[in-house]
């Protein structure tokens, strides 16, 4: 297993907004299939860092490999354009606030990129938006607006949107932070389901019961390095870092509140 | 003299045709402004500083001008250089243009309003920069300033009285027509009024709808 290529890997990344570095050399590799999920206090980079991975925030210096693709290669403005667009369609994203197009049915959402980048047919994008729609259980919303939509259900389209582009790897930027608790489950039920179906996850959550149960690995970040790694039950029952360990412990604390 | 309307059903039919041509050239100026609107609105925006500027000078020659002179221009300044245009051409270019500017300023105002969110999704799926504009912030943009883009319209629908002065035989023309034969100045003017609210009546009841429909997506 060990000497088996990374699916996804970041290599020495490195990030500063001017002389404020928020990514101090941090290298992570993920395997296919894997789900990885990255804790931490805010501001300590760690959706700087999933950002990253599909170039919506640019790194200033190291790599990001998607299989045998460097996603961040250094190109002609023009030429990066064209490879960039390329890979987007592979790392699926979802994000805090949903970013569901509001002018667009639940539907019509979901068909935009398929249709347009993909070539596929109306009948296609239709039979396509279906499916993904009962995959995450909102097949009879199709034809709704996401204004009337809940928090929950808007979160479970923005993953069939993602989906819908058949990515090689799923990013979620803190996707139930912004839910009413009664509305978290739904989405952790729907990204369970995905775990189950094997699909490739890199989570940025402040869900640590979630990233327990469903994570294969947990980085604890802070002020922009990796403190420490592992399997979820030694992350999160047994830290040898004192910084974790004092995260944790805020954390239950305003969390059980 | 006092004041006869009994002369109006005689003429009536010039009005009418008046009235059918300030329709035509209200409608076609009206699509060229709301397209040209959209169109400034993306090269105020995002064009390269080479085609930005020289906008920036063709958008204040259209708001720091009186479009009487900018219709003066198109239709008799034109033709020295060569292009002349039919007057109703004229006029639609004229009065197209002229709004196509303030439009533009509403959908700029809009576009930079859109969440950024929606661009970073659109850019997540893999969409280029001009597919995210097209599909995504744009007609957002837009949807937002339908109700102040049709105040624009009503505005035009007024100023398009302008273009009797370069001969289209529109109502304001066609009812000074009515006047020169008759000599009976209040009663066509007070029916071209009436002509002029009607036609505005109309365009309130087709932008209505028009937000009704835009307003099923909120």
């Amino acid at each position: 297993m060990t000497d088996q290529k990374p699916f996804v890997d970041i290599r020495h990344a490195q990030k500063s907004y001017g002389t404020l570095e928020v990514l101090k050399d941090i290298s992570l590799q993920v395997q296919r299939g894997q789900i990885v999920a990255i804790i931490g206090p805010s501001g300590s980079g760690k959706s700087t860092l999933l950002r990253a991975i599909n170039d919506l925030d640019p790194l200033t210096g190291g790599e990001v490999w998607l299989e045998d693709t460097q996603v961040n290669k250094k190109l002609p403005h023009r030429q990066y354009e064209k490879h960039i667009n390329q890979v987007r369609q592979d790392i699926g994203m979802v994000f805090q606030h949903f970013n569901l197009f509001p002018h667009l049915t639940v539907r019509d959402n979901i068909k935009l990129a398929p249709k347009l980048l993909k070539g596929l047919s109306d009948a296609e994008a239709d039979k396509l938006a279906e499916e993904q729609l009962e995959k995450v259980g909102m097949l009879e919303r199709i034809d709704y607006y996401p204004s009337r939509l809940s928090g929950g259900q808007k979160q479970r389209v923005a993953i069939a949107r993602a989906l819908a582009m058949k990515p090689k790897v799923m990013l979620f930027d803190e996707a139930t932070s912004a839910l009413d608790p009664e509305l978290v489950e739904e989405v952790n039920l729907v990204m369970k389901k995905l775990a189950e179906e094997h699909m490739t996850m890199i989570i940025v959550t402040h869900e640590m019961g979630f990233a327990e149960s469903v994570c294969d690995r947990v980085l604890f970040m802070d002020q922009g390095v990796v403190v420490e790694e592992g399997p979820p039950e030694v992350i999160f029952r047994n830290p040898s870092n004192e910084r974790t360990r004092n995260f944790l412990r805020k954390h239950l604390a305003t969390a059980n509140k | 003299m006092g004041l006869d309307f009994s002369v109006i059903p005689k003429y009536l039919d010039v009005i009418l045709l008046g009235a059918l041509w300030t329709i035509a050239i209200t409608v076609a100026a009206a699509l060229l402004s709301f397209i040209g609107g959209i169109l400034f609105a993306v090269i105020a925006l995002y064009a390269p500083r080479a085609i930005r500027l020289p906008f920036r000078a063709f958008e204040w020659l259209f708001m720091g001008t009186p479009l009487l002179l900018q219709l003066f221009l198109i239709y008799f300044g034109l033709v020295q250089i060569g292009i002349d245009l039919p007057a109703f051409v004229a006029g639609v270019i004229g009065l197209g243009l002229h709004f196509a500017v303030y439009n533009s300023e509403l959908i700029q105002t809009a576009i930079v309003a859109v969440d950024r969110g929606q661009m970073e999704a659109a850019r997540t799926l893999g969409l280029s920069r001009g597919e995210a504009l097209r599909k995504v912030v744009v007609p957002q943009a837009v949807r937002d300033v339908i109700p102040p883009i049709g105040n624009n319209m009503i505005a035009l629908l007024k100023d398009s009285a302008l273009v009797s002065v370069i001969g289209v035989g529109e109502l304001t023309l066609s009812a000074q027509l009515a006047i020169g034969r008759t000599y009976r100045p209040f009663e066509f003017y007070v029916l071209a009024a009436v002509f002029y609210y009607v036609i505005n009546l109309g365009m309130e009841a087709v932008l209505r709808r028009v937000e009704r429909r835009v307003q099923a997506s909120r």
